[in-house]
């Protein structure tokens, strides 16, 4: 699978990105500079996390409108997958990719810390493989991670099977203490209706190797790559 | 230009910072009075932060070479050889004045300010670590300048995408007119790939690249050249303003440019900004240079030649290219979104010339601008330690009872964990964290090695206090020494001397005795200093903070999968304590919550069973026979004990008998230096023993792990036994429940 990682200018986490999916998962990837358009090549487009633009309007809203996100809609229409974490997801919302906004986190303090997660949907190329109600633990670090979404979108998610994480303790419970921003639902991580655009605040090159503390980020490229075996007809391009 | 430069005069001199002779020195060697742009250059060039003036003299006494070394002092950071071609590049600076002026600006412009130094030299900063001291926690006023100054730290390093590794945060009334903020920086490169701050090669063209200039920032260099008093407020405006996001695309500009060769030399547009850069790069090649002002990048209108000289805006470098790579250049710049404008030109005169639309402003050699006078002025020992050093702290009551003044310990903030400070701040980015703040020294992979760098700083300000030489000579024994807890052999130092006014003869003795101090530890370990800083003139209204020299220290993990952490693994561990038995309650923690006093006498320290205990650790580490390792340092060995239970992701009980010769405060809270506590699986223990023999070292066993107590006792007699959850409640609230 051909992974393109996308930088804007004060994206830190493509490195980390491009790293995990070279060195650890031995596929092609490239860098894609902001202002690409042709993301023809691709199969999977990451958006990482950092502060595009410096994040100084509203996280993620100038990088929503910038060239390569206008070409992930065409990309998006003809079946490719993208993976948005930490700024990749606010980006995602931004540019209207995902339903809802991140908003600053409820203790209005930076969050750098470790979470689980619980998995909702496993009917998603990012999540297929898993058992439904498995516990991933990945850190997150985010000043605007708190998920909001209105009553109807919410109601729109939860019928479309759109969630796909959500904050959790170590046995799986939601509870409000598992709630590192005051997400709406605790939720961390959701798709679109088609199960191909994944958005998350954690960040799962961050626990893709047990000499990281955990590996259990790498479940969710392995099971974007299972997919592919399993359906070879997302190569068709 | 806005109306004639003000005429220079003696006063005008004055009120700069310059002294009389100063001032008399310099008109005697331009001939001339100097213009009013030149005034501000020798200002600015002459001031304690730029010049050293008080401090040259000592800092010649360290240490600065070893095989490693590729880099010592005297450039933007240090630079150590760790193998495979790889070189690590970090410093340590202080930012104290301008953060106690406005805390958030002040800190945040501080990691900005470090990570330039350690991105000049081509190498990508991969951890940031934070040195805090503040007043006491029950002051609203400390409570506000700690969260001003972590908020600043986490905004600046967050968004520029450095991990925050660790540091330490600790409190003394000492402090409250005079918090500290050192920021250490670590930056990975090819060896052979280090750029130098010189502006070789006649011709080159100079470049200013990066941030536009401002009036921000003027007369930085001479406000943490002088002491505070009441107004300090009012020098608000001399502080920075940062923009992390602009360093993120300057790092990787500059990078990205220094990548194909274009870049003879670089420097950070720091303290003093452009006169310092536009003296110290051709001072340091022996050319000279010729800069064009009006053709700087600015964002007022109407600046001054002496503005633009001396703004302290952030994010700008100078960079001298090589001579027809101009346009290689200026398109990466451009590609980035920032400014790369031709200001100038290296020349071959030995002078700075600076014009305003070709008109000169300021035509001085540098051989008299970058030459600062030196000073030995006298030094005295301070009458102020005959009544602490006289205090026996044997002579004040034992606790009434020893679980609960153990409790209060590990509750108090300087011993507290720091998780509100640290969860604040990015500690993955970069991916190569693999011990998080938490544990004695972070540790970071080199990713492509089979290696690991582990990272530690240290510094007790009541130590030095008490005892400037032993004290500072301590610091670095226990910065090593958390180094090679982690497994790793400390490679290289960098210190940043906290001290009040250089012109009293009591604080300028206690800076002499912690150089000496330090020199002494360096020289025992083999550890050479390759950067560092002073700061000066920490006092407010003529009180002076306690002495503080703050230890960065370097290791190199040979391999990165052998390493230990300071908590227990799991039950039946035996424990063990290396070093000696020596401790002393003076200076201590204890004596300072307990008894809220400031005095007695530090233990010894041996250098040469330091060096041995350390050595002996890493071999433990490297072997593979220890479950957990940590040093013993503030609250004592009681203290590690606890934190070795409570501080990792289980809690892990003990029972443990410790030495029964001591009264027992001391045994269990009494400090010194050269103690470490492991702990070795019961199959081990054996290879252990013998490793231990081998080493030459006084150990003994003192415990087993297991249950849900901490039981420590004296002979036959149990002094405490605390359940588990006490402790990590105590531990885990200390700090927090007063930023509630």
């Amino acid at each position: 699978m051909r992974f393109g990682v996308v930088v804007f200018p004060g994206t830190w986490s493509d490195c980390d990105f491009h790293y995990v999916i070279s060195e650890v998962l031995h596929q092609p990837v490239k860098y894609v500079w902001h202002r690409e358009r042709d993301l023809a090549d691709l199969d999977c487009v990451v958006l990482p996390g950092g502060f595009s633009y410096g994040d100084y309007l509203r996280a993620g809203a100038v990088a929503g409108r910038s060239p390569v996100v206008e070409a992930l809609r065409d990309f998006i229409a003809r079946g490719g997958y993208v993976l948005g974490s930490c700024n990749g997801f606010q980006i995602l919302c931004e540019a209207g990719l995902l339903p809802g906004a991140l908003m600053r986190n409820e203790c209005l303090q930076y969050r750098c810390q470790s979470t689980h997660l619980v998995v909702d949907n496993v009917e998603t190329v990012f999540s297929r493989g898993l058992r439904p109600g498995r516990v991933l633990t990945m850190p997150i670090s985010h000043g605007e991670g708190k998920y909001h979404a209105d009553a109807e979108a919410l109601r729109t998610l939860k019928a479309g099977n759109q969630i796909v994480f959500r904050y959790a303790e170590a046995d799986g419970r939601v509870t409000r203490a598992a709630n590192p921003n005051g997400s709406l639902e605790n939720i961390a991580g959701i798709v679109n209706p088609e199960g191909t655009v994944l958005g998350l605040m954690p960040h799962p090159e961050r626990a893709a190797e047990t000499a990281m503390g955990s590996a259990d980020g790498l479940l969710l490229f392995q099971s974007l790559l299972g997919s592919l075996v399993e359906d070879g007809s997302f190569l068709k391009r | 230009m806005t109306g004639a430069p003000p005429k220079v005069t003696l006063d005008l001199a004055r009120d700069s910072g310059l002294t009389a002779e100063e001032y008399e020195r310099i008109t005697s060697r331009l001939g001339r009075e100097p213009t009013y742009a030149e005034l501000g250059l020798f200002a600015a060039l002459w001031s304690e932060h730029c010049a050293y003036k008080h401090s040259r003299v000592y800092l010649s006494r360290l240490p600065t070479e070893g095989a490693r070394v590729l880099q010592g002092p005297g450039e933007n950071a240090g630079a150590i050889d760790i193998g495979d071609g790889w070189a690590v590049v970090f410093k340590i600076e202080s930012h104290n004045h301008p953060s106690f002026i406005e805390p958030f600006q002040g800190a945040a412009t501080g990691v900005g300010g470090i990570l330039r130094d350690v991105f000049t030299m081509g190498a990508r900063p991969i951890a940031l670590l934070d040195s805090l001291r503040f007043g006491d926690l029950d002051d609203p006023k400390t409570r506000r300048l700690v969260e001003g100054v972590v908020s600043g730290i986490s905004w600046y390093g967050n968004c520029f995408g450095c991990p925050t590794v660790g540091g330490e945060v600790a409190f003394a009334p000492e402090y409250a007119g005079n918090p500290l903020v050192n920021v250490m920086c670590v930056g990975l490169v090819r060896a052979d790939q280090i750029v130098l701050a010189r502006a070789e090669g006649v011709g080159n063209p100079v470049f200013y690249v990066g941030n536009k200039t401002g009036r921000d920032g003027i007369h930085g260099a001479t406000m943490a050249s002088a002491t505070f008093d009441d107004s300090a407020a009012e020098r608000r405006p001399t502080v920075q303003v940062g923009d992390p996001f602009t360093e993120k695309l300057l790092l990787e500009a500059c990078l990205e440019a220094m990548k194909t060769g274009a870049v003879v030399g670089i420097q950070d547009m720091g303290a003093a900004g452009l006169a310092c850069c536009t003296s110290e790069m051709p001072a340091r090649a022996g050319t000279g240079m010729d800069v064009e002002l009006s053709r700087v990048p600015q964002r007022e209108v109407g600046m001054t030649p002496y503005e633009i000289l001396l703004s302290e805006s952030q994010e700008r470098m100078l960079l001298v290219a090589a001579r027809g790579r101009e346009d290689e250049v200026r398109r990466i710049f451009a590609k980035w979104e920032l400014d790369a404008v031709e200001i100038g030109r290296v020349t071959a005169g030995g002078t700075l010339t600076a014009r305003l639309s070709g008109e000169v402003v300021a035509h001085v050699p540098l051989s008299l601008l970058a030459e600062a006078p030196k000073y030995t002025k006298p030094t005295a020992p301070p009458g102020w330690l005959t009544e602490p050093l006289a205090l026996d702290p044997l002579t004040l009551p034992e606790p009434p009872d020893y679980g609960e003044a153990l409790l209060a310990l590990c509750g108090s903030p300087n011993i507290a964990s720091k998780e509100w400070v640290f969860r604040q701040y990015d500690q993955q980015v970069g991916i190569n964290t693999l011990v998080l703040p938490g544990s004695d020294a972070a540790v970071l992979r080199v990713k492509g090695a089979p290696r690991a760098l582990a990272v530690s700083t240290d510094g007790n300000g009541r130590h030095v206090f008490l005892d400037p030489r032993r004290g500072a000579a301590m610091a670095v024994c226990e910065a090593a020494r958390n180094v090679s807890c982690s497994g790793a052999t400390p490679v290289g130092v960098t210190d940043c001397m906290n001290f009040g006014s250089p012109e009293r003869p009591e604080i300028l003795w206690q800076f002499a005795q912690a150089i000496d101090g330090i020199a002494e530890a360096c020289r025992a370990l083999e550890i050479p200093v390759v950067g560092g800083n002073v700061s000066f003139y920490n006092e407010t209204n003529g009180q002076a903070i306690l002495p503080t020299p703050v230890i960065g220290v370097v290791g190199i993990l040979e391999d990165a999968g052998r390493r230990a952490t300071q908590w227990f693994k799991g039950a039946g561990h035996r424990v063990a304590l290396l070093g000696p038995d020596h401790t002393s309650l003076g200076g201590s923690e204890y004596l300072w919550r307990a008894h809220r006093r400031l005095g007695g006498r530090l233990a010894p320290l041996e250098l040469e069973l330091e060096r041995k205990v350390q050595a002996a650790v890493r071999a433990a580490v490297s072997a593979g026979l220890v479950t957990a390792a940590h040093d013993c340092s503030e609250g004592g060995l009681a203290v590690a004990l606890a934190e070795g239970c409570v501080t990792g992701r289980e809690l892990v009980g003990l029972e443990a008998a410790l030495d029964a010769s001591g009264r027992g405060d001391q045994v269990l809270f009494g400090e010194g230096p050269s103690r470490v506590m492991v702990s070795v699986e019961p199959a081990r223990v054996r290879e252990f023993e013998a490793l231990m023999a081998e080493s030459a070292i006084p150990w003994r066993w003192i415990g087993t792990t297991g249950g849900d107590r901490l039981v420590l006792r004296l002979g036959t007699k149990t002094i405490v036994d605390v359940a588990l959850d006490r402790i990590e409640r105590a531990w885990r609230s200390g700090f927090e429940r007063h930023m509630a």
